[in-house]
């Protein structure tokens, strides 16, 4: 009898939840705007940072002759499946009062929430992004060439051409940074309207046994993670790429 | 004036294999010759190396104007083209292939438009400007890397096989279009072909490769 008490409480927190989370919601609560769109501002400035870094990463392993190729593309190949609490470990200690950045004191600002998530972000923008260009016909830039391009509108030509896999590979970037917990709340603290952002809240929420806010924030992630992956096929589909990618970790 | 080429004995190897073995000729501004071939005879070597697509083991390939030798930079780049069987497409509307050379040597928007439209309407294929360029059949893909080339208004045009597995109407088309380029007399236009009726066709001076070197027919 005390199992099933328990049980119907747990649905009736439950259904309480779901109730509270749809008023959450609809009522455009603040406190669940603020953190959306602090989560939508790390995110965002962390993918557009790794996206300025490693689309030229990318697009340099693709059409340059570069020192140690094999080696770079295998380490970003493996950056891929970082996992997000040893990266916010190793930039907990960087960044730490005692560690070698911890005069910028950065250690539980949004900042350094950004810097983990482009350090996720990066080997797939980097790695996806080469992928494309490398999948770039040779004739390309020979008929740029042909054409009167200059090397760098060559290279921007073929870059252009893997529009579609670079795009690809942005948002497997922004599911990932989206998604990802581990790290932005060792180095983010999770601190209430500074630090807080949807993952962190969820966690934090769901150990209180709070779980309207939980559940409302829930709901969100899953539609910006459908959107992602709306994105996502269709540049696939544009594109022509079948390979699949890592979107949730 | 225009451009002259004089190729002077370049040679040429892969794998050890000689393909060009000192290669001779000298191309007058304005004219239009037919290097023709049997397949595997060096041709489109010796196409690539002339049109600076790369450079020769041994030997010259040198652009003159009033006798001046030019420097192989950008500035002579933009001066010749080639066609090349496969022409790369880009994976954009009709329109964009076709202004691609204008629009990287910094035109006006408004004379791109103009001359695209106008080059589109040469080749046939003005009332697929909008499309991707991509959907296009064999033989307007063709006309597609022709219209690319026109439009740039090369002083030396290469033609590789301008015609290869096209069928008759679309072949004459090119043909065409080739011909009516001659009539201008702007552009020093150079075909290689395999075929020799089609040399005869186009060609006021015809040139084989044999033994990897140009001769006279």
């Amino acid at each position: 009898m005390p199992a099933a008490c328990h049980s119907l409480h747990l649905m009736d927190s439950i259904i309480q939840g779901f109730l509270g989370a749809f008023r959450l919601i609809i009522a455009l609560d603040p406190e669940l705007r603020r953190i959306i769109l602090l989560s939508l501002q790390v995110s965002g400035t962390a993918l557009v940072v790794a996206t300025c870094l490693g689309l030229p990463v990318g697009a340099l392993l693709a059409q340059r002759r570069v020192p140690l190729r094999g080696p770079i593309l295998s380490l970003l190949s493996t950056g891929m499946g970082l996992p997000p609490v040893v990266v916010g470990l190793f930039f907990y200690l960087l960044l730490s009062r005692s560690g070698p950045f911890g005069i910028l004191e950065l250690l539980y600002t949004p900042t350094a929430m950004i810097i983990v998530q482009t350090v996720l972000a990066f080997p797939i923008v980097a790695s996806l992004s080469h992928a494309a260009i490398a999948k770039v016909d040779p004739v390309i830039r020979q008929a740029a060439f042909t054409l009167g391009a200059t090397p760098l509108q060559e290279v921007l030509t073929v870059v252009r051409e893997a529009r579609y896999g670079i795009m690809a590979g942005v948002m497997a970037g922004l599911g990932r940074v989206m998604a990802e917990v581990g790290a932005i709340l060792i180095v983010g603290g999770n601190i209430a309207g500074y630090t807080r952002v949807i993952t962190t809240t969820i966690v934090l929420q769901t150990s209180m046994g709070e779980f309207e806010l939980a559940i409302a924030l829930g709901i969100v992630l899953l539609l910006i993670a459908l959107g992602i992956n709306l994105g996502l096929r269709f540049f696939q589909r544009a594109g022509g790429v079948r390979s699949g990618v890592i979107l949730w970790d | 004036m225009g451009l002259s080429l004089e190729v002077a004995g370049i040679t040429k190897s892969y794998n050890g294999q000689s393909v060009l073995r000192g290669c001779s000729w000298l191309f007058h501004p304005g004219r239009t010759y037919a290097l023709e071939g049997p397949n595997g005879s060096g041709k489109s070597t010796f196409l690539r190396l002339a049109a600076l697509l790369e450079p020769p083991d041994a030997g010259s390939v040198i652009y003159a104007e009033n006798g001046v030798a030019l420097p192989h930079d950008l500035h002579l780049r933009r001066r010749i083209t080639l066609l090349l069987p496969k022409i790369g497409v880009f994976n954009t509307t009709v329109f964009n292939n076709v202004a691609y050379g204008l629009k990287i040597r910094g035109r006006r928007s408004q004379e791109i438009e103009a001359r695209v439209q106008d080059v589109l309407a040469t080749v046939g294929l003005d009332h697929k400007s909008r499309q991707n360029a991509l959907d296009l059949s064999s033989g307007e893909t063709k006309r597609l890397g022709l219209a690319r080339a026109l439009v740039i208004e090369p002083e030396v045009f290469w033609l590789d096989e301008p015609t290869a597995n096209l069928d008759p109407q679309n072949t004459e088309i090119i043909e065409q279009i080739i011909l009516k380029m001659k009539v201008g007399g702007k552009s020093t236009i150079i075909v290689v072909t395999h075929d020799p009726a089609q040399a005869q066709r186009l060609g006021d001076h015809l040139l084989v490769m044999e033994n990897g070197q140009i001769v006279p027919r």
